[in-house]
């Protein structure tokens, strides 16, 4: 049964993908979270943080309660609370959201580590993962298909919030709301509570990401669970051209170079290998530069969004 | 539609009684009475200022006036707020656009819809906006996205969504200052058809006399909140309408033109440049701009007239060719423009040529603050050259501005204008590029500017002229070159230029 070693170089394609929908799937939730936000006319890059005090709350109501779904509940609620005060605070005139938006990573973040202190010992219970490789025998092919339930959820809700984008009268507002402060208001709709609650709903996404990163992949709860995917989602949105769709297929972009690293090692590559951890960070500077222009203003972008005013 | 077959249809009047409006101390509007009969077109005239706006604002509910009321169809209506408006059957269309740039014109149209469905079937959606676009009589295409549209498009855009909306007494507040004549003709010419159909009443707010004896039945025009004349525009004469607009006779005095054509200051050659979707070429094989001459450049928006002006004050990279200024290369730095005297009045100049929330007087100095005495650049600012150069500035071209210390963002649009030209216009200026000088300025305050561009032209600078209004071209322009698809498409004397032909040109059609 045991045929690990015979697919040699064929393991490293193998093992990008596999690392491609393992890694994935916390990009995916934020970039998605990040999406329906910038769509509304807003920018949260507080995400980071509410990414990693998800993966916090979500790893300790899992060990608290025993159920790995009562702890991915629990960090869409502390991901809702952090959007709404994000949402709250940039209704005031002169707060700018940026800004804004690093005070509460950094407030996430410091939170996170403050009441995660007791949780890094325990072991928490997993999400589950479906074995979709079981029709091979060999063993680095059921380890790539091994997905998660999450996966797919987030899979499925890029679709959704496409179709909600497209064919909803939430979605339509939103998209008033985030292109025209001016059309929104002339159309008796309210900007600021729009914003709210997609900030709100953005935040939740978030959190469920974060609690991904703590209860399935890499598993556990420490302060370095993770590694900026918060930040580098909001790069990927804008390469996504605010597309949910796009953001699926930039998000395993992003997750199958993540992997980049883990794969050259695995299949023996000892030297240099650290270079292609640094993978999602050269692919987000190279994917800004590629897609930008001096001289076109950005097809796509939200037209109230602070960033491409 | 169901929405709107529930509806009443057919044109209704209104009737503004007694409207007052006090802001605090100042009396905005007083005690005006006008009468918008069902399935007219009534024009509402008036200066910058004069209590239009405020008077459609207490019309719609956005204001609740001091005093006074409104009847619909001869009934008293309380217009509470815009909803209260809507629900009647009122409604307007904004100077500035209110469509959603990204969304398209059916996507606008729908989620305009106060009982937009919460799940929306595009299929039935889209067979009742064509049920809907067969009875209108003019067309937009639905699938693109506004920002797509070409200005005269998204103002009958706009006229459709109310249309749509079940409205039927319209008010449109300047609808043609973003189109070109030809659209300008074309959109108001149906909607006077659907007033003559009994559809819909119009109240339109214009500067433009032209539209108002070609189109309006009534009259009504405003001078400092009051109500200063009115009647049946087959009535009134241009000099009739002016008068009750200006109080005394207006200012109508137009610059003789002295002196010819010199030497050549602004030459283009092969000039290559994306547009700004990045998908057209710019393409200007040669355009000279002499010594003494104002020479127009016609074209409907959307045909590389903006991205003519970038290339000129290099605010877009060339990809090809050079321009020329008095036989130099010219990339527009602050050092070549003042060597050269080449000054600028960019459209939108609050935007373009201003520091918004900066003071006037510090605006007015953007040209001299770091000029020294001697050759070297001054180190130290002078407040009180500042402070002087403004007074003068302010005084001599007429800038209404509380204080030279309030921001300039405070002024109207025409004060801005004023203000950019006065210090575009100070020293010597060899070469003067103008874009669309007169865009939403009332009646005075374009013949002050027009007459400042002649006067600079006749101290012998070259004026480049770019403007949507083919009428001000022809006013001003010594010769006139039409601008089509990026390229130049043709060239005319300005004496002797036959506006139907310069009107194929810019449609398209040589």
């Amino acid at each position: 049964m045991s045929t690990s070693a015979d697919i040699g170089l064929w393991g490293v394609p193998l093992a990008i993908l596999g690392g491609a929908i393992r890694v994935s799937t916390p990009f995916l939730f934020v970039s998605l979270g990040e999406c329906l936000t910038e769509r509304s006319g807003r920018i949260n890059l507080g995400l980071e943080g509410t990414l990693v005090f998800g993966a916090m709350a979500g790893y300790a109501i899992a060990f608290q309660t025993g159920s790995a779904w009562a702890g991915v509940l629990a960090a869409a609620l502390a991901g809702t609370v952090f959007g709404l005060f994000h949402g709250w605070i940039c209704k005031f005139r002169g707060v700018n959201d940026i800004a804004i938006g690093i005070a509460m990573m950094l407030l996430g973040s410091g939170l996170a580590f403050f009441f995660g202190k007791p949780y890094i010992q325990p072991v928490a219970p997993d999400l589950p993962a479906i074995p979709l490789g079981w029709w091979s025998d060999v063993t680095q092919v059921q380890a790539a298909l091994q997905i998660n339930v999450l996966f797919l959820i987030g899979a499925a809700f890029s679709v959704a919030l496409w179709w909600v984008f497209k064919s909803t009268r939430v979605g339509l507002t939103i998209r008033v709301v985030g292109d025209s402060t001016d059309a929104a208001r002339a159309m008796g709709l309210n900007p600021d509570l729009v914003r709210l609650l997609a900030t709100a709903a953005g935040g939740a996404l978030a959190g469920v990401g974060g609690a991904y990163l703590s209860l399935y992949y890499p598993g556990s709860w420490n302060e370095g669970v993770s590694s900026g995917q918060g930040l580098m989602a909001v790069a990927l949105v804008i390469f996504a051209r605010w597309n949910p769709v796009y953001c699926f297929w930039a998000a395993l972009l992003f997750g199958g170079a993540g992997a980049l690293g883990p794969a050259l090692q695995s299949v023996g590559v000892s030297q240099g290998y650290y270079l292609f951890y640094a993978a999602p960070y050269v692919l987000t500077l190279g994917l800004l530069i590629a897609t930008s222009s001096p001289n076109r203003a950005l097809e796509g972008a939200p037209g109230e969004l602070s960033i491409t005013k | 539609m169901s929405h709107e077959r529930a509806l009443p249809t057919g044109a209704i009047g209104v009737e503004a009684v007694g409207m007052t409006m006090r802001f605090g101390d100042f009396t905005a509007l007083d005690n005006v009475t006008v009468n918008i009969r069902p399935g007219t077109f009534h024009a509402l005239l008036g200066e910058n200022g004069a209590g239009k706006s405020t008077l459609v604002k207490c019309i719609m509910g956005f204001y609740h006036a001091t005093s006074g009321g409104v009847l619909v169809d001869g009934h008293e209506a309380l217009m509470t707020d815009p909803k209260a408006a809507h629900a009647l059957g009122l409604g307007m269309v904004y100077q500035h656009f209110t469509l959603v740039p990204s969304l398209t014109a059916a996507e606008n149209l729908v989620i305009s819809r106060a009982d937009a469905p919460r799940v929306i079937n595009w299929g039935k959606e889209r067979a009742d906006l064509a049920a809907f676009m067969a009875r209108m009589p003019f067309h937009v295409p639905l699938d693109q996205p506004v920002n797509r549209l070409a200005a005269g498009e998204k103002q009958k855009l706009e006229i459709l969504k109310q249309l749509y909306l079940g409205r039927r007494f319209l008010i449109l507040d300047e609808p043609t200052s973003v189109l070109t004549p030809a659209e300008a003709e074309d959109v108001l010419g149906h909607v006077r058809a659907l007033t003559r159909a009994g559809e819909i009443t119009v109240l339109m707010i214009t500067h433009k006399f032209r539209e108002v004896t070609r189109f309006a039945d009534d009259l009504t025009v405003l001078r400092r909140g009051s109500h200063a004349g009115g009647g049946a525009v087959a009535e009134l004469s241009h000099d009739d309408m002016a008068r009750m607009m200006m109080g005394a006779d207006p200012d109508l005095r137009s610059i003789d033109r002295t002196g010819g054509a010199g030497a050549v200051v602004l030459k283009l050659d092969g000039v290559r440049a994306t547009d700004r979707s990045g998908l057209k070429p710019i393409e200007i094989d040669a355009l000279d701009v002499r010594a003494g001459e104002v020479l127009g450049i016609a074209g409907v928006s959307g045909n590389g007239q903006m991205e003519l002006m970038e290339i000129l004050t290099g605010q877009r990279a060339l990809e090809g060719g050079a321009v020329m200024v008095k036989g130099n290369a010219f990339t527009a730095t602050r050092a070549e423009a003042k060597a050269h005297k080449v000054r600028y009045l960019p459209e939108e100049p609050l935007r373009n040529a201003c520091a918004p929330k900066m003071s006037v007087a510090e605006n007015l100095a953007f040209r001299l603050f770091d000029v020294g005495a001697g050759p070297k650049p001054r180190f130290w600012k002078s407040g009180r050259q500042i402070a002087e150069n403004a007074q003068a500035m302010i005084a001599g071209f007429k800038i209404k501005t509380a204080s030279p210390q309030s921001p300039i963002a405070a002024l109207s649009g025409g004060n801005v204008q004023r203000a950019v030209l006065a210090r575009e216009l100070s020293g010597d200026v060899d070469l003067l590029i103008v874009s669309n000088p007169c865009f939403g300025l009332d009646f005075a305050a374009v013949s002050a500017i027009r007459a400042r561009i002649i006067a600079a032209r006749n101290k012998g600078a070259a004026v480049l002229l770019i403007s949507e209004d083919l009428d001000e071209i022809l006013e001003l322009s010594d010769r006139i070159v039409v601008m089509s698809e990026g390229r130049i498409a043709y060239e005319t004397p300005g004496a002797t230029a036959d506006v139907a032909e310069i009107g194929r040109y810019m449609a398209g059609h040589g």
